[in-house]
């Protein structure tokens, strides 16, 4: 049978259909994944369509819940959404999707779209109140990054409903029963926070909804590093190709001038050698991290492409004569450095000032590197 | 090896102590185990752990805790610098990256 576009778009391949409740029709979600949600998996860990993998905000429902059943929060990015309705497997529960614009709840969460007057209004659009009869709702721990649960008790018990908030209305909290929204209507929402991964809930609800330490840590394995790194790696595409153009149009210099035919014949092999600097910063320095000495990023990225630089000399010197082999010692170690300093986007233990604090030093070295390199590839070149 | 640390000395974390009441939402929402409750409040055990993501700032229900917080991200930063406004990572739209 022949569906319409229609049809698709309002009924997902993930709903199999619906519960009747008190407050209208639920979609009741399957906990299985298909092979439609892992080819969907595979895609965005490769960047493709993954600024568009989303679900519709809203509640969901998984097995049987009831009025007294379990809440859990999460993001409208379907990997994360994916990631929760296959670890609630055979439980009967909500799932209560906020609109973070199709990203992940750590990351929107410290952008403020996983936020406290999100949740506080999407409790109120969705009727949670009328639904349920207990009054707490599980929220991801890293979800912290922009929830504040006391908050969230306070704003849930006194606005008015059909009265939604703005996270710049938010009133200071200062332990009063009155928020400028009106008086107390009825028992505010208590956040609970879950453990940093779906794959624990099972473990946290056994012990009690008390997340453990493990499950409150979170981690930086080299499965979760290696994951990142084909959405890294094509993050600089453009980048890569304008270097590309750079030293291929440079490889055609000579005494005599500039000849495509030259460009032709050496240029594939200083491509080759950007290549293999984007490579140490991106692919290699995320896999080695811990292994690699030095705190900051951008050192650990200089090391790795100097060590790479060595075994291209080791196994085909790529410079003609002594500017040339100089030039891409400070090539390689400067793309491999500012590329491995934009790893700290991914990891999960950088802060902010530190982040300042490495760019401050690095940068200007990074620029330095790159700028000589060019200066003495020229110069190589035309002597 | 999954307990990275980052550079030494430089997060803006604080803690009044005198207005922490103990409750251990801290503890709760921090990520890296910066925080440790002794004798009824708590404390900061692991001051380098910290990413500044300043969960526990907005969960201190007596807000005793202070965090200039942010992303550390590089690509973030320079945005921020293009751009003249915050640091902030383009994960929105197609563009996605950092997270």
């Amino acid at each position: 049978m022949k569906r319409s576009k229609n049809i698709e778009s309002d009924h997902p391949h993930y709903v199999q259909g619906y519960i009747h409740t008190r407050i209208g029709n639920i979609p009741r979600v399957y906990e299985k994944l298909t092979r439609k949600d892992l080819l969907g998996t595979v895609m965005v860990r490769w960047s493709i369509n993954r600024g568009n993998y989303r679900v519709k905000p809203g509640l969901y429902a998984i097995g049987n819940p009831t009025e007294l059943s379990d809440v859990f929060v999460t993001a409208n990015y379907k990997l994360s959404f994916d990631h929760l309705r296959k670890n609630l497997e055979r439980l009967d529960a909500w799932i209560l999707v906020l609109d973070t614009k199709g990203i992940n709840v750590w990351c929107a969460a410290g952008k403020g779209t996983f936020s406290t007057s999100e949740l506080v209004n999407r409790i109120r659009v969705t009727r949670l109140e009328e639904l349920i009869t207990h009054r707490r709702v599980i929220v991801p721990q890293l979800g912290a990054v922009g929830i504040s649960a006391h908050q969230v008790k306070k704003l849930t018990e006194t606005v008015a409903p059909g009265h939604l908030i703005t996270q710049a209305s938010l009133p200071v909290v200062k332990g009063v029963n009155i928020s400028p929204f009106g008086l107390k209507t009825n028992n505010g929402f208590n956040v609970v926070y879950g453990p940093v991964k779906a794959l624990h809930i099972k473990d946290f609800i056994i012990n009690k909804y008390v997340a453990t330490r493990e499950m409150r840590k979170v981690t930086f394995t080299f499965t979760e590093r290696a994951r990142l790194i084909p959405v890294d790696f094509l993050y600089g595409k453009y980048k890569l190709l304008i270097a590309f153009a750079i030293v291929f149009i440079l490889s055609g210099l000579s005494k005599s001038g500039i000849s495509f035919q030259l460009a032709v014949d050496r240029g594939l092999s200083a491509m080759l050698c950007v290549f293999f600097a984007y490579v140490a910063g991106i692919v290699i320095t995320p896999l080695a991290l811990p292994y690699l000495p030095g705190r900051s990023f951008a050192l650990k990225g200089f090391i790795t492409g100097a060590v790479v630089y060595i075994l291209l000399m080791i196994i085909s010197n790529p410079g003609r004569n002594y500017y040339e082999m100089i030039s891409w010692f400070l090539i390689i170690s400067g793309i491999s450095s500012f590329v491995a300093m934009n790893f700290t986007g991914s990891s999960t233990y950088t802060s902010l000032s530190g982040v300042r604090k490495e760019m401050k030093v690095a940068v200007p070295l990074q620029i330095a590197f790159s700028t000589i390199g060019l200066i003495l590839f020229v110069i190589a070149k035309i002597i | 090896m999954n307990d990275f640390v980052y550079l030494k000395d430089v997060v803006t974390l604080k803690l009044d102590t005198e207005k922490c009441n103990g409750c251990g939402m801290c503890l709760k929402v921090c990520p890296h185990e910066v925080f440790k409750l002794k004798g009824g409040k708590a404390h900061i055990v692991n001051r380098d752990f910290c990413m500044e993501c300043g969960a526990c700032a907005i969960n201190c229900p007596v807000q005793a805790i202070f965090v200039r917080s942010g992303v550390g991200c590089a690509a973030g930063i320079i945005n921020g610098i293009l751009n003249n406004s915050e640091p902030a990572c383009d994960c929105s739209g197609n563009k996605s990256a950092c997270c």
